[in-house]
Formats: C-alpha cells, structure tokens, sequence
C-alpha cells in the first residue's frame, strides 16, 4: 500500500496553504503574487522617495499600498482565498483581523485622548516644584 | 469505499485540521505582533530628544532586506510545490536558497541594528527607540527560529523521506514563513517608510 495522500474528490475543504492545479498552475501562482509583491513595495518606496505627492496623502498611499500587498501575500502565497472550501480558514482570518483593529485602533485612540488631556510636562515639572 | 480510501481519507482530514490549527497559532501570533505595533505607533514621536527615524532609518538597506525576504518567500512557494510532488532534489535546492536569504536578511538587519547602537541609539535612548527593537527585534527571532526550522525540514525530509507526517510539518513550515513575509510588510510600510516620512 502506497502512502500517497490523493485528494478525495468533492472534499469538503483544503487546508491553508494548499493549492490545487498542475505543477505550471503552481508556479504561475507563485509567480503573479511576487510579480504583483514587488510592483506594490517599489510604488511603496517610489511614493516616499519622490517630494511629487502631496505630503498629507503619503501616510494614506502607503498604508493602503501596504494593506494591498498583505492581502496579495495571504491569497497568492497562503493560498486563504473566499472560496467555498476555505470557510474555516476566512473566518478565522475575519476574526483576527477584527482583534488587531481593535487593539491598534484602540490603543491609539485612547492614548491620544490621554495625550490631549494631559497638562504639558514643562508645566508638570512647574506644579511639582 | 475500500480501507486503503479510508486511510487516505484520514491522513487528509488530518492534514487539514493541522493546516487549520497551525493557521490558529500564527493569527495569534498576528495579535501579538499588534500589540507591539500599537506600542510603536503610539510612541514614534517620543525621540526624548534623541535620534528620530528620519535620521535614522536608511532606506536603500530597507530595500535590501525587503527584496531577500520577498525572495525567500517565493522560493519557499517553490520547496512547497517540490514537497507535494515528492521531488527531493528541488525540495532542498529551493529550501536551502530560502535560508540563504533568510540568513542574508538577518544579517543586513543586525548590521543595522549594530551600526544604531554605535552611534547612541540602543533600545534605552528612547521610548521610540524602545518600541523599535521590541517590534523589529521580535520579528528577527521570529526568522531565526523559521531558518533553525527550515534546516530541521532539511534533515528530516533527508533522512525519513515525504512521510505524510513530515508533509503535514513541511506545510506548517510555509505558512510559517510567509506570515513572517506578511508582518515584514507591515514593519517596512509603518516602522521605516513613516518613520521617515514623519
């Protein structure tokens, strides 16, 4: 008896990081996300390297161009993709995403409001004099 | 259905519950890398009248160390499409190309961080400085680790062959390695490029 593992046909679902397809369907697969990877980091560092843009849109372009390539690395390279048979796999993503806005988002909300609130240190060291 | 279909039908419900916790393990680590980015983020300002990151950061060495995890990140996509077709050779020729440029990355990154304790700007200049090393430093050893386990990779499949429970690991390895390619996105984009910009 051999060990292969064959796929099941109609299987329910695919782990992460699995992709079905030829060996060239593979390596096209590979090969767009690292095409797809390396346009968004070089218009990332064209975006900061030039002074053409205007300055407050920077930090948006850059954030954005980020978010992009994120989602190009998890669909190309870990291969978690919306389709049926990867429901455990989205959902768990959706859940962690929503942890990471909520510990960034709120960490910096509420430590700028302290900020905002907070007397100005020269003026503390004064009062504590 | 035949007992040999049975047992396929097994190890491949193994495979994807591994798979689906191992997803588990590196979300939470993703909460953990965001706390420290929240820290960083909140305290980027605070140089306590040392060094910023404009003067700082030099982005050409960014570049570098951007395009080598890049690189091992899509040759680690190649040792995975090697492993599923059960071809040794190209396994470990993509696999040890991958710590080729694993290893040059951490080198160019403890270059950096050398040459930035050189000139006065350890971790205790700064709170901004503080949450630098902590952020970037803990996604260091996260490629330190990666690279001692894709070496263990290397051996085992070796030494025991494509066995499915050295697939199952072969699996967890990539997903491994490319969340760290994942957060270096993050670390490259908010860390050097606003840190310069700001």
């Amino acid at each position: 008896m051999s060990h292969e593992i064959e796929e099941p046909h109609g299987a329910a679902e695919y782990p992460p990081g699995e992709e079905e397809g030829s060996v060239g369907q593979r390596l096209l697969g590979y090969g767009v996300g690292l095409g797809l990877a390396i346009l968004l980091t070089a218009t990332s560092f064209f975006v900061i390297s030039t002074d053409i843009f205007w300055l407050p849109s920077i930090p948006v372009a850059i954030i954005v161009l980020a978010i992009a390539q994120m989602g190009v690395h998890v669909v190309f390279f870990l291969h978690i993709t919306t389709g049926a048979d990867n429901t455990n796999n989205v959902m768990a993503l959706a859940f962690g995403i929503l942890i990471v806005l909520l510990v960034v988002g709120g960490s910096l909300w509420i430590m700028a409001n302290l900020d905002h609130n907070m007397v100005p240190m020269d003026q503390l060291m004064q009062m504590q004099r | 259905m035949t007992a040999a279909t049975l047992a396929h039908d097994e190890l491949y419900q193994k495979r994807i519950r591994t798979g689906f916790g191992f997803w588990l393990f590196i979300l939470s680590d993703m909460v953990i890398f965001s706390c420290l980015f929240a820290a960083h983020a909140v305290l980027a300002t605070r140089t306590a009248g040392g060094p910023s990151g404009a003067e700082l950061f030099d982005l050409t060495n960014v570049a570098f160390e951007t395009a080598f995890l890049l690189a091992s990140s899509f040759t680690c996509g190649l040792a995975s499409i090697a492993a599923a077709e059960r071809n040794r050779f190209w396994f470990q020729i993509a696999m040890a190309v991958t710590c080729v440029l694993g290893l040059a990355f951490l080198a160019l990154e403890i270059r950096e961080f050398a040459g930035m304790i050189e000139r006065g700007a350890g971790p205790t200049r700064s709170a901004f400085l503080s949450s630098f090393y902590a952020l970037v430093g803990c996604h260091g050893v996260h490629v330190f680790a990666g690279i001692l386990w894709l070496l263990t990779m290397m051996a085992q499949v070796q030494a025991k062959g494509f066995r499915p429970d050295i697939q199952r690991r072969n699996l967890c390895f990539a997903l491994f390695w490319h969340a760290l390619d994942i957060i270096w996105v993050a670390i490259f984009s908010i860390v050097y490029l606003l840190g310069v910009a700001l």
